[in-house]
């Protein structure tokens, strides 16, 4: 049998150029969803820990690859060479035990003080916001200011934000059982998930006025990719004005072709459904003891909203055409039915909703 | 002795005798031809599996893909972790164990030839049936980890034939695991005390005790989950305070041990491999074995890191992350241990070697992502991204698969009695190490950048665009170095260099034997003396502990020259029952997917005849 | 086939295993090693919900206990003439052997006859598979354990009915009616642990 050569040297070459090129493209383009930049501080003491780990793995990476190597090279088989029939080494086996087991505890003891710290109710002006989820939108109650909203979430900057995720056990839509989703904003903070019957919690808060994109983290269906979600961070103040123009609701239709769409809004009849009213409501405001119970998501002030459809498509005439002709076709597995409109009822309602302010 | 049976029944269930052809094939016992017919089906279900991969990845090559619906991208993502899991890495796994455990402790066949050949046969059925659905209005479409109440919801049949199909896996998976466990224990050659045994059996044995423990687990779920999708219960409705979350501990405690069940037999393989390219012994024998145990124990305790974001709270949370971190230990005591064995040894490159040496740098790297996931909270931003899917990807097929490979490669002249060519086998190694690489690697990159797992589209502007673009290159390029690899069996085939008994100068008892083996093994059981006992029957040590042939003649190929010899050897005679048998559980299946009771009780009567025909034939003894 | 010429099989080969116990009987360990897995998920199950009843009857509503007493004394009962049918079987007591295995076969049968009055009776109250997780947990649980019972009865029968045609006869027979005996004592004791928690220990 031919004794087999190989440059092993080539093989530490390639990994180490895959390496550095993977973690160089990290520091590259920008990435709205990036969990390595973080922007609160919730999302700040996970990304403390990350500082702290990626660099021992790296470190145990490049010791137990270049030992790898180093064996592989050293020890190739030359003509005379004979192997050294050694059967182990108890000392050095017993300290390669332990020195892992030490890092680890090291690495544990900051690991479980940061687990307690972020699951500890946050302290200081807290808002309380109550996410449920939905195939494939996002629902948003804000019980201490009686609003509700969808898909887009408002919040001050330096406050924490208390988020109860609450997993309705039923979809409203056409009464199957709800399914897992994950709440996932990455910039702000860690996911959790939205359990049907269940109540999670998980706090967020961001530091600079912006949109933070997010979106489902637990496959849910065939819109799983379909719905994604923005936080809105503001200053306090425009926070404030926000939920004032949130209860104030919509002024009257001033228009004709809007007072048309708001009439179809109401009442319209459909071929293939009801009115869009038996899903939506337009008025955010709502009492504690009576949380909204409607289908789909709550449009009060859809005019000022970046996104629509679980934040995937952009709020413009060209975007929500499609939409409101055939939902399913535009977004795969969207429940919201094809009722069925004619090209003048959807110019009405599309005046409709951009009036919604 | 069963003279007194009746002469008409005995008509009946007269033992097959055929040992070649298609029949032969359908009604062996015997655990080689077992063996390679796990292989060959497991090879096959590669290829879909890695088919499934191409189409997802050419659907994320480019933002906004449009080669896939939501629809047919949500069965393809489920069925390749299926076919990849259960239909791949483990059967092969069974493959190498089914051929190589009773060589390598010195027994002629498994201790339950019958039940071998059963296992096989509903793990054959069980992929078919599976795969039917295709055909039968969709495949499973909710994940191979078919979370409810998801699972519970999906319209069609695709999650029963999930259900109902992993059933039948499960039934196959058990069957194997209880054989190989008395196999191991009970039937080793006189002096193959425990702690003489390869390292490989050492893993099979306790891969066997999980697959025993953790697949009961599964079947309470996998039955849950029907009982809810067809018969209307509502162990996972949250209307009725059904909890999801059951069926993610049930799953995740199966789950958990099962990805030990599919690496331990590679980390044996590669400890079997090292050594022999090496030419020196396994560094530290025991603290290996006693590793692997120690890993088998503590994967139990681990399930819940899969499950750090659905709400246990931190004093759960805190537990799981520690228990993680602890199981890295016994992990990194082998690794170290495998890289003792190459150190001070005279390192042969042959390709198992360089799969071997794949395995430990690419596990390396996915054992440590995965001590990464451990960090609770850095977990909260790593799970259901594509960080995870880097981190099982390089420890099942940087791990895993390639470990398979390394076994392959390496036991292929004992089965086959050609060699694997050389240069065809490095080309398929460097190309799948490459590809793999160029593959998985960035995953880390942009599961970190936010993309989440199972979506069957991204956006453009996100940052992922060109990693996901390079990613399916690199995907492709894995299909080419499979398609080497193919070329080089074909040619293997024909015209590969004969092996011999022993081409790589090994130290365990399967390479006494001729290539391939006798049917029945061993014509001499033997009497084993030391551990690697093959390689001191050609080697003793100088004083100065260089090994030194013994004189010649020393080191008897185990051939049956002595055809008088063999004719003392008693092998079971073929059946057919264990095929009826398994044939009587894809028949029910259907009759669930179709709710006709009369199927279903047809494959049940199916399979009790079976049953019935195997406890009455003749046996072996009988049969002269 | 390579023993066409071949005297017997030297004895020592035959029955060499390296623990010195029998192969079958240490496979029904392991299978039953299993089962206790099988169990213990679905016991674990009816436990989460055996309180969460949302709709219909409730445990304390729908249990009988005296009369799940008895068909439970039935069992362990038959567990005895279990054991009767193996000493029976091993001072070569053919008769003996058979009329226990028949007894414990016909004792089982009294159970699973108790458990199907029991379901439908329980169905009628208006407790079904559908109606509650507590219904769901319920009947699957005991249905799989009725199931198991079932396939013991099928084995104890088909071992009575090897007696009747000498298929017990030879040195082997004491060790396949231990090996049913084995499964059908399991049997017995998941129903004792399921008796105890999920009928007599007292719910919410």
């Amino acid at each position: 049998m031919k004794i087999p050569t190989a440059p092993r040297g080539r093989k530490a070459v390639a990994l180490l150029l895959a390496g550095v090129a993977i973690v160089a493209s990290a520091c590259a383009e920008d990435a709205p969803q990036d969990a390595l930049r973080p922007e609160g501080p919730f999302a700040q003491k996970a990304d403390d820990l990350w500082n702290l780990v990626f660099p021992i793995a790296v470190v145990i990476f490049f010791i137990v690859q270049g030992l790898l190597i180093y064996a592989l090279v050293r020890y190739r088989h030359r003509p005379g060479r004979e192997a050294a029939q050694f059967h182990g080494n108890t000392k050095l086996e017993v300290l390669l035990t332990a020195i892992p087991a030490l890092i680890l505890a090291g690495i544990a003891v900051p690991t479980v003080r940061t687990i307690f710290d972020i699951t500890n109710e946050p302290t200081g002006d807290v808002l309380d916001v109550t996410v449920v989820a939905h195939q494939f939108w996002w629902e948003y109650r804000y019980p201490d200011l009686g609003i509700v909203t969808a898909n887009e979430l408002h919040i001050p900057t330096g406050r924490p934000v208390r988020v109860r995720l609450e997993g309705a056990p039923v979809d409203r839509v056409d009464n199957s059982a709800e399914v897992i989703h994950s709440f996932w904003v990455p910039r702000l903070a860690g996911k959790q998930d939205v359990v049907p019957g269940r109540v999670n919690l998980i706090t967020l808060q961001a530091d600079e006025p912006g949109t933070y994109l997010g979106q489902c983290a637990e496959f849910c269906g065939l819109a799983h990719a379909e719905m994604r979600l923005r936080v809105i961070a503001e200053d306090p103040g425009n926070f404030d004005e926000w939920v004032q123009d949130m209860k104030d609701g919509a002024a009257e239709p001033s228009e004709a072709l809007v007072a048309e769409g708001q009439k179809l809004f109401a009442e319209g009849q459909f071929p293939n459904g009801p009115p869009c009213s038996a899903c939506h409501a337009v008025e955010a405001t709502y009492e504690p003891e009576n949380p909204p119970a409607q289908a789909g998501p709550n449009l009060a002030n859809f005019a000022n909203r970046e996104t629509f459809a679980g934040a995937i498509f952009k709020n413009t005439a060209e975007q929500l055409r499609p939409w409101l002709r055939n939902p399913s076709e535009v977004k795969e597995g969207a429940k919201m039915p094809a009722v069925g409109l004619t090209e003048e009822e959807i110019d009405s309602l599309i005046a409709y909703l951009q009036s919604l302010d | 002795m069963a003279s007194a049976a009746l002469p008409g029944r005995r008509r009946i269930l007269a033992r097959p005798t055929a040992k070649t052809g298609v029949w032969g094939w359908m009604t062996t016992v015997d655990h080689k031809k077992i063996g390679i017919m796990y292989g060959v089906t497991a090879f096959i279900f590669f290829i879909l599996g890695g088919l499934e991969a191409l189409a997802i990845r050419t659907q994320l090559a480019v933002p906004d893909g449009e080669t896939l619906s939501a629809e047919v991208y949500n069965q393809f993502f489920t069925m390749h972790g299926i076919t990849m899991i259960f239909l791949v890495v483990m059967p092969m796994g069974v493959a190498l164990m089914n051929y190589f455990i009773p060589l390598m402790i010195g027994a002629r066949d498994v201790a339950f030839p019958r039940l071998n050949a059963f296992s096989y046969w509903v793990f054959l059925l069980g992929g078919l049936f599976l795969y039917s659905s295709f055909f039968l209005g969709g495949a499973p479409d909710g994940g191979w980890f078919g979370y409810a109440p998801l699972s519970t919801e999906l319209p069609g049949n695709g999650m029963t034939f999930y259900s109902l199909g992993l059933q039948m896996l499960g039934v196959a998976s058990l069957a194997g695991a209880v054989n190989f466990i008395i196999t191991i224990i009970n039937m080793r050659a006189p002096g193959m005390t425990f702690m003489r045994l390869p390292v490989f059996i050492w893993m099979s044995l306790v891969t066997s005790f999980l697959l025993l423990f953790a697949m009961p687990i599964i079947a309470v779920a996998l039955f849950e989950l029907m009982f809810d999708r067809v018969y209307e219960a509502n162990f996972f409705n949250p209307a009725a305070g059904g909890d999801p979350l059951l069926w993610q501990n049930l799953f995740w405690l199966f789950g958990h041990p099962e990805v030990y069940i599919m690496i331990l037999p590679a980390m044996g393989i590669i400890s079997e491999v090292l050594p022999t390219f090496a030419r020196k012994p396994i560094f530290g024998y025991a603290a290996i074995v006693f590793a692997g145990i120690a890993i088998g124990f503590m994967g139990w305790g681990v399930w819940a890191h899969h499950m750090f974001t659905s709400g246990l709270g931190p004093v759960a949370n805190t537990a799981f992350a520690l228990s993680t971190m602890f199981i890295a230990v016994p992990t990194g005591i082998k690794i170290f241990n495998w890289i003792g064995t190459l150190w001070g040894g005279a390192i042969r490159f042959t390709t198992p070697l360089l799969f071997s040496i794949g395995f430990v740098a690419m596990f390396v790297i996915g054992g440590l992502s995965g001590v990464t996931h451990a960090i609770v909270p850095h977990d909260a931003q790593q799970h259901d991204t594509y960080y995870v899917v880097a981190h099982f990807h390089y420890v099942l097929f940087g791990g895993a698969i390639f470990g398979l490979f390394a076994g392959t490669y390496y036991w292929w002249p004992k089965i086959f009695g050609r060699l694997l060519g050389e240069r065809l086998g490095k080309a398929h190694f460097w190309l799948m190490l490459i590809g793999f690489n160029l593959a998985f690697g960035p995953m880390h990159v942009f599961g970190l950048q936010g993309m989440p797992r199972r979506i069957y589209k991204y956006p453009s502007g996100m940052g992922w665009d060109f990693w996901n673009l390079m990613s399916t290159v690199g995907a492709f390029i894995i299909a080419l170095s499979f398609v080497v690899f193919l070329v080089n069996v074909v040619l293997s085939r024909r015209r590969g260099e004969i092996a011999g008994a022993d081409p790589w100068d090994a130290r365990t008892l399967e390479w006494s034997m001729p290539s391939p083996p006798p049917e029945y093994n061993f014509a001499e059981v033997p009497i084993v003396k030391h551990r690697d006992d093959w390689w001191y029957t050609k080697y003793t040590e100088t004083p100065e502990g260089t090994p030194t042939p013994v004189h010649a003649g020393g080191a008897d190929v185990d051939d049956d020259d002595d055809g008088h010899e063999a004719q003392h050897i008693h092998l079971p005679d073929p059946s057919y029952f264990p095929l009826v048998a398994a044939l009587g559980l894809p028949v029910a299946a259907y009759g669930v997917i179709y709710e006709n009771e009369i199927v279903i009780g047809a494959g049940l009567l199916v399979a009790l005849l079976g049953l019935f025909g195997w406890t009455l034939e003749p046996s072996a003894e009988d049969g002269h | 086939m390579a023993t066409s010429e071949a005297p017997a099989v030297p004895a020592h080969e035959e029955h060499y295993t390296s623990t010195g116990l029998d192969n079958v009987k240490m496979a029904m360990w392991a299978f039953l090693g299993s089962e206790c897995l099988f169990f213990g998920s679905l016991i674990s199950t009816y436990l989460l919900y055996r309180n969460r009843v949302l709709d219909g009857p409730t445990p304390a509503d729908i249990y009988d206990i005296p009369y799940t007493s008895v068909s439970s004394f039935v069992l362990l009962m038959s567990s005895l003439t279990m054991v009767l049918a193996l000493a029976g079987i091993q001072r070569r007591d053919m008769r003996a052997c058979r009329i226990w295995l028949l007894a414990t076969a016909m004792l089982g049968m009294i159970f699973i006859g108790g458990q199907i009055y029991e379901f439908t009776a329980f169905v009628e109250e208006g407790l079904k598979i559908s109606t509650s997780t507590f219904g769901s947990s319920f009947f699957v649980m005991t249905g799989f354990h009725g199931a198991h019972v079932t396939v013991g009865i099928f084995m104890l029968l088909a071992l009575f009915g090897m007696s009747l045609f000498g298929r017990l006869d030879s040195d082997d027979g004491p060790r396949k009616v231990e090996l049913i005996g084995l499964y059908w004592h399991f049997v017995d004791i998941v129903w004792i642990v399921i008796f105890t928690v999920v009928y007599l220990v007292p719910t919410n």
